[in-house]
């Protein structure tokens, strides 16, 4: 008897493909995913390219200009010092994105290693950790980042660090609870059992496996923290005037929402817009990583 | 039930144990002489002397945990540099300002959140569903800073029918209360709203396509008694102690909205204290804050399991 091989043909091409380039097809596929990323670069190169776009100083006052609302010359109208609120919203889009980035990347910073140690040698070491990080998920999230901030002192540095504290727990709890799932894989024991050291089972075998699951949430924490820092900045614990940021404005806004409600409309605006921009592309991203969609 | 009451008893001690020092040594954040910076303006070195004495800056940190904690446990936060007031009268002032306005905001986000949610779910892929999402994606995405200031800008200033700011006791004159509590309590429920949406709708169309649902379609019940009598009940118990959880948020929210709103609460107490350089206040604020945060989850774990036979064992 002769055995027949046959061979099944490879319909989906995509089946060959890297999982990365998986997920990232299936990311390209969501339409609200790709407006929302859109959206980020927008203002991304909004942020970068600031000096060159901005059609007036935005730190330069004018007494003549004073509360002006939209006109052609100034587009989204002109603040309580005569300064030029469409200058003003897009470098304000570099203190937020900023904010975002580096306070997350603080938090990943510390609570990618904590969360490694933690989940990966257990015993005590992983139970002190775990009530550290008890402890602070107990302290809402922004009433904590205040308190840092307060005691800190108030400038953008300053938020950043008070932000990145605050989100750190999130990191450990994830980092911890991801390694708990993977340490048991057949790879990590195969990684073991060819005698390599702890540190690079956890950085070289676990660490990739568990960094689709720290992309979302990183990118779920930045719109948080840009949320944050422009909550600090409205409270006056970040960035300091006269330097513009989309939450100091929507304060000084308040204080004229009779006269000038215009100067409330934009710095929201763009929060909102980029907050929404980075919960759809987290969202999608969530969709696009997740193996159970496959 | 019992055993587990005992262990996530022994959990939270730990736990409490680890908030304090955390709270603790926010103090030691401080730049420069923390008795330098508790002065103020006061220059005066017998001053600061006295200062440092007072809050036993001279000694040991350890020491000075142990004088700090030591007050804690029976309720001593300190005293108000500010208001020369103890800490504790002050946040038993402002607690139940905060607890009407959270409770209301409670209230709006269930009566928005679970119903679109519900709704979400069983008209799936229609344009009921695109719209509960919509809904959610910009409650989440909405700093409530911002939502309020333009609801002050529509209610109060263009339409007139709401007071921008201030607030009066619900027992002194409940109309009045509610009309001026009514716009932060819709902001700090807004976000709730939208997040119990998205856990709703997938609690909701996890059960739907369960066995008993079918069952319940197959033996002829109409669609809206499997829906109210059979999927909801299931769909809703992990919501109601999720309701419980997003308390952080709440709080969190409630910072900015009473500061927006000028409503005497815990928000505005900790802000104002902030400013005031009143680190005792903050200190006290967030660790009642943490305190009560901690009861609630174990209020909601407990709710939980009895609401729930088959984790009673």
């Amino acid at each position: 008897m002769t055995a027949v091989l046959t061979t099944t043909p490879i319909t989906d091409t995509g089946e060959l493909d890297s999982p990365a380039r998986r997920a990232r097809r299936r990311l390209f596929k969501r339409k609200a995913a790709v407006a929302g990323l859109v959206v980020l670069i927008v203002f991304i190169l909004l942020a970068l390219l600031a000096p060159l776009l901005v059609p007036y100083d935005p730190i330069a006052t004018g007494w003549s200009l004073v509360r002006k609302p939209p006109t052609t010359a100034h587009w989204f109208g002109t603040d309580e010092l005569g300064r030029d609120i469409l200058s003003r919203v897009i470098y304000g889009a570099r203190a937020s994105l900023l904010a975002g980035l580096i306070s997350v990347a603080i938090a990943l910073g510390i609570g990618v290693p904590l969360g490694l140690v933690s989940g990966y040698r257990g015993g005590f070491v992983d139970a002190l950790i775990s009530r550290i990080t008890d402890a602070m998920l107990a302290c809402p999230f922004l009433i904590l980042a205040i308190a840092l901030a307060a005691f800190l002192g108030p400038s953008l540095g300053n938020a950043m660090i008070a932000i990145g504290i605050s989100a750190t727990p999130v990191f450990i709890r994830l980092t911890r609870g991801q390694v708990l799932s993977v340490k048991a894989e057949d790879y990590v024991e195969a990684a073991r059992a060819l005698g390599n050291p702890d540190w690079r089972i956890a950085v070289s075998h676990i660490l990739p496996n568990i960094l689709p699951a720290l992309l979302v949430q990183a990118t779920l924490s930045i719109a948080a923290a840009i949320i944050a820092e422009a909550a600090l900045s409205f409270l006056g614990l970040g960035q300091q005037p006269p330097s513009p940021s989309w939450g100091s404005m929507l304060n000084a806004a308040q204080r004229f929402l009779t006269q000038a409600p215009w100067m409330a409309i934009w710095p929201g605006l763009a929060i909102f817009l980029v907050v929404l921009s980075l919960n759809l592309l987290g969202d999608g991203l969530r969709d696009a990583l997740d193996p159970r969609q496959r | 039930m019992l055993n587990f009451l005992a262990r996530r008893l022994a959990q939270i001690v730990p736990t409490l144990f680890f908030v304090s020092v955390l709270i603790f040594s926010l103090q030691q954040l401080l730049p420069g002489d923390p008795a330098l910076v508790m002065a103020g303006e006061e220059r005066d070195p017998a001053v600061i002397e006295q200062i440092r004495h007072q809050y036993r800056l001279d000694q040991p940190v350890p020491v000075q945990y142990i004088y700090w904690i030591k007050g804690v446990l029976v309720g001593d936060f300190g005293e108000s540099l500010r208001n020369k007031m103890p800490v504790r009268e002050l946040i038993a002032q402002k607690l139940p300002v905060t607890l009407q306005l959270g409770a209301m905001a409670i209230i709006i986000a269930f009566l928005i959140g679970i119903p679109a949610g519900i709704v979400a779910a069983v008209k799936k892929g229609t344009a009921w569903d695109y719209g509960a999402n919509f809904f959610a994606l910009w409650g989440i995405s909405t700093p409530n800073f911002w939502l309020g200031i333009m609801l002050i800008f529509l209610f109060s200033i263009e339409l007139g029918w709401l007071p921008a700011s201030g607030y009066v006791p619900l027992t002194e004159n409940w109309r009045a209360s509610l009309a001026a509590t009514i716009m932060p309590a819709f902001v700090l429920g807004n976000a709730i709203a939208a997040i119990l949406m998205r856990h709703t709708r997938s609690a909701m169309l996890q059960v739907l396509e369960s066995d008993y649902v079918r069952t319940a379609r197959a033996k002829g019940l109409s669609e809206r008694s499997v829906i109210l009598k059979h999927a909801m009940r299931n769909a809703l118990t992990p919501i109601i102690t999720l309701g419980a959880l997003e308390l952080g948020t709440l709080l969190s929210g409630a910072v900015l909205t009473e500061q927006i709103f000028s409503i005497p609460g815990f928000g505005k107490l900790i802000v104002d204290a902030v400013f005031n350089r009143d680190y005792a206040v903050v200190q006290g604020v967030v660790l009642v804050t943490a305190t009560v945060y901690i009861t609630l989850n174990l209020v909601a774990d407990l709710a939980y399991i009895l609401v729930n036979p088959r984790l009673r064992g």
